[in-house]
């Protein structure tokens, strides 16, 4: 080679404009992804974030001991009797009351539809809060309803007046009531803690639906997922890298666990459904049959990245320890897992953060179910956070989109929490060999 | 080379281990064909030969680390005290203990200084009570020539150290559950001369206590610290004999021509 180093010949110059090249894709690609991202996630947390904030009406509600337990006797039976209807017509009475009192301008409602302005939920709330606490009857509770949909929706930027227009479930001047509501004190729109403890609504009562039972079930399929896939697929990828022997039995078992990983999760619903369910016995909808069914899912996925962590700490740490008489026990449980723990760790937080976010085998063993009842256990019925996202996105009235955004971002902000556990724990158990 | 032999008088002494017709097979490969050796107590022994020759190999063959290579295959009879250490009832652990092993590159724990060394009398349970671990700690780590480096810093890791002072740590480890045997590839490659001066110095000093056999690239140092010398050569044991003989008049002309430098 000759030449002055200062000028650059042909060779090295076309190879320059190669890498030039290549990095400007690079860019674009990532610059790409990262768009795409962004507005993925404006559009969810535009449509979302309303879901955590609602509408409330209070007013103070007298609680008729001749409407709520005629007998006086606070039998509990008898008191059941009394349906949501009955409480209906209590709120009824007190907002109409309350209005009146307060000299509010029903801005031309019939007084007989006020009660449209609160959620139908509210009855129920009421009748709850009285039936847990029968004390409370003959007194007169400062009581906090849920307002309905279109209401909520109005503060929102859901509903307008043209929209209300045209809407058979409000109307223009509910809207126009509403606002004097809020002039007067009485309506307010505060944080949705409920939006995480109430259990899920019908079709017609998106206000109230919440997202309770979906995270119970949820945290209690990651439960059963957690304890079952962390013991047996850290001990099946101990035990194939560490003792196994190479032979074609264990190549074939490693193929079958590679392929197990890429099944699509629908096939695992299946097995699922056919397994638990139908052979076992098992409950339909039940958080262990969820449980189980992601656990299969995950092994394989915990297996492999787990298997790798092991594969990638050094031979020579092993001979070291071998070579001062450790067993191939005390070896891997001494010097070879510590050092393959933040790899077996990321590898099992994202294979669970999978589990959290998976669907379609849920739907297969009867996660969709509308369930109104908290689990008390593994084996009660119970929703699960991505389903309820499903299911939420099925329904007609447009107060579900925004319940369905609210709850992906839930949802996302538990796979954020544990991706950032991953991160931590891996910071924490890295060290140098 | 004569003026680097160290007169060293070898008593009679009886035989650690030995070896006959000892093969091993890496899968096709014959990598040791027919070994016959005689690895005597108290006594310095050097493996020499170009490199790929099969030194190291025989030499896992000693504590049975090969058991870990797959499609590794040890044939023949090696016994240590005349129990042959590839019987059936020998249980690899308990051997390795008794035979204890530096290899080649440094490979401390990723773990504290006195973890390192204390890790072989905690497994082997050789201590009763932390002072008494104490002790044996500052003991190994005194004869490997490393404790006025580390003695303030025992707590930090092991991998912290400087090459040098980790294949002393890798000794010092090594010697803390007290074998009968000391099996050291190459434990010098990675070492200044100085640390190498030590580490010679300390196998002279264990060759009281134990028995050790060192593989090395060095002639001079093959010389300096051993009292018998074999010589390997394509798998073979061309030449075994007392280190003075093997430097100044060796038998084989393969021995001849590789430690005058004409093969390797
Ligand atoms: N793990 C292994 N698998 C297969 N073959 C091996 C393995 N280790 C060593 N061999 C082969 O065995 C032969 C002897 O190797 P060995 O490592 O014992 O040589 P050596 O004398 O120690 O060489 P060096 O001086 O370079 O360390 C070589 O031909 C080598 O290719
Ligand atoms: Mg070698």
């Amino acid at each position: 080679m000759s030449g002055s180093l200062f000028t650059q010949d042909a060779r090295t110059k076309a190879r320059n404009a190669a890498e030039r090249r290549f990095r400007t894709y690079g860019l674009g690609a990532i610059i790409l992804a990262l768009l795409a991202l962004v507005w993925l996630l404006i559009s969810i947390f535009s449509a979302g974030l309303p879901a955590f904030r609602q509408t409330f009406i209070t007013f103070p509600v007298k609680l008729e001991e001749s409407v709520i337990d005629k007998a006086g006797n606070r039998d509990p039976a008898a008191m059941a009797k009394v349906t949501t209807v009955g409480y209906g017509k209590l709120l009824a009475t007190a907002l109409e009351a309350e209005i009146a009192a307060k000299g509010i301008d029903l801005a031309g409602v019939p007084p007989k539809e006020i009660t449209d302005l609160i959620s139908q939920e509210s009855a129920a709330t009421l009748r709850n809060m009285v039936l847990a606490d029968p004390a409370l009857i003959g007194t007169t509770v400062q009581f906090r309803a849920i307002a309905s949909g279109r209401i909520d929706g109005y503060y929102k930027g859901r509903v307008t007046m043209e929209s209300a227009a045209l809407d058979k479930n409000t109307s223009p001047e509910k809207l126009r009531l509403a606002d004097n509501l809020k002039a007067a004190g009485l309506l307010a729109t505060s944080f949705n803690l409920g939006f995480l403890t109430m259990p899920d609504a019908s079709d017609k009562r998106p206000e109230a639906a919440g997202l309770g039972i979906a995270i119970a079930g949820s945290f209690m399929m990651m439960v059963v997922v957690l304890v079952l896939s962390l013991p047996i697929g850290v001990a099946a990828s101990i035990y194939l890298e560490e003792f196994a022997p190479k032979n074609w039995f264990t190549d074939l078992i490693e193929v079958n666990i590679a392929n197990l990983a890429a099944v699509p999760s629908i096939v695992y619903g299946i097995l699922g459904l056919a397994i638990f369910i139908n052979f076992a016995g098992l409950p339909q909808s039940a958080p262990i049959v969820g449980g189980l069914v992601l656990t299969l899912m995950t092994l394989p996925r915990i297996i492999i990245p787990t298997r790798a962590a092991l594969k990638a700490v050094p031979p020579s740490i092993r001979d070291a320890a071998l070579g001062v008489g450790a067993s191939r026990l005390q070896t891997v449980f001494h010097h070879v897992l510590p050092l393959a723990m933040p790899g077996i760790l990321t590898g099992m937080i994202i294979g669970l953060a999978q589990a959290l976010g998976e669907t379609a085998p849920l739907l297969l063993i009867g996660m969709v179910a509308f369930v109104r009842d908290f689990p008390g256990g593994l084996f009660d019925p119970a929703a699960a956070l991505p389903v309820q996202v499903y299911n939420w996105t099925q329904r007609g009235d447009p107060g579900f989109v925004e319940r369905a955004s609210g709850a992906i971002i839930v949802l996302l902000i538990f796979l954020i929490i544990m991706n950032t556990a991953a991160i931590i724990l891996r910071r924490k158990f890295e060290r140098r060999w | 080379m004569k003026d680097l032999v160290m007169e060293t008088r070898v008593d009679a002494q009886t035989v650690k281990i030995e070896a006959r017709k000892a093969q091993v097979f890496y899968g096709q490969n014959h990598a040791i064909k027919d070994v016959d050796v005689d690895i005597l107590d108290k006594t310095v022994t050097a493996f020499i030969g170009p490199s790929g020759c099969g030194k190291s190999t025989f030499l896992r063959c000693l504590n049975r680390m090969n058991d870990t290579i797959p499609g590794c295959r040890v044939e023949g009879k090696i016994t240590l005290e005349g129990e042959d250490i590839y019987d059936a009832r020998v249980d690899p652990v308990q051997l390795r203990a008794k035979v204890g092993m530096v290899f080649q590159k440094p490979n401390p724990f990723p773990k504290s200084i006195y973890d390192n060394v204390a890790y072989g009398p905690k497994i082997h349970g050789l201590t009763r009570n932390k002072a008494e671990l104490d002790e044996v700690v500052e003991a190994c780590l005194r004869k490997a020539a490393l404790w006025n480096e580390v003695k303030d810093r025992l707590q930090t890791p092991g991998t912290g150290l400087s090459g040098g002072q980790q294949q002393r740590l890798c000794i010092a480890r090594a010697i803390a559950t007290s074998p009968e045997v000391l099996l050291m590839d190459e434990p010098c490659s990675a070492l200044d001369p100085i640390a190498t001066a030590q580490v010679e110095e300390l196998i002279d000093e264990l060759r009281s206590q134990f028995s050790v056999v060192i593989v090395t690239h060095s002639m001079q140092q093959a010389a300096r610290v051993s009292q018998r010398t074999a010589f390997f050569h394509l798998g073979n044991l061309v030449e075994y004999g007392e280190t003075g003989q093997i430097f100044t008049n060796p038998r084989d002309p393969r021995t001849e021509s590789y430690i005058t430098g004409r093969i390797g």
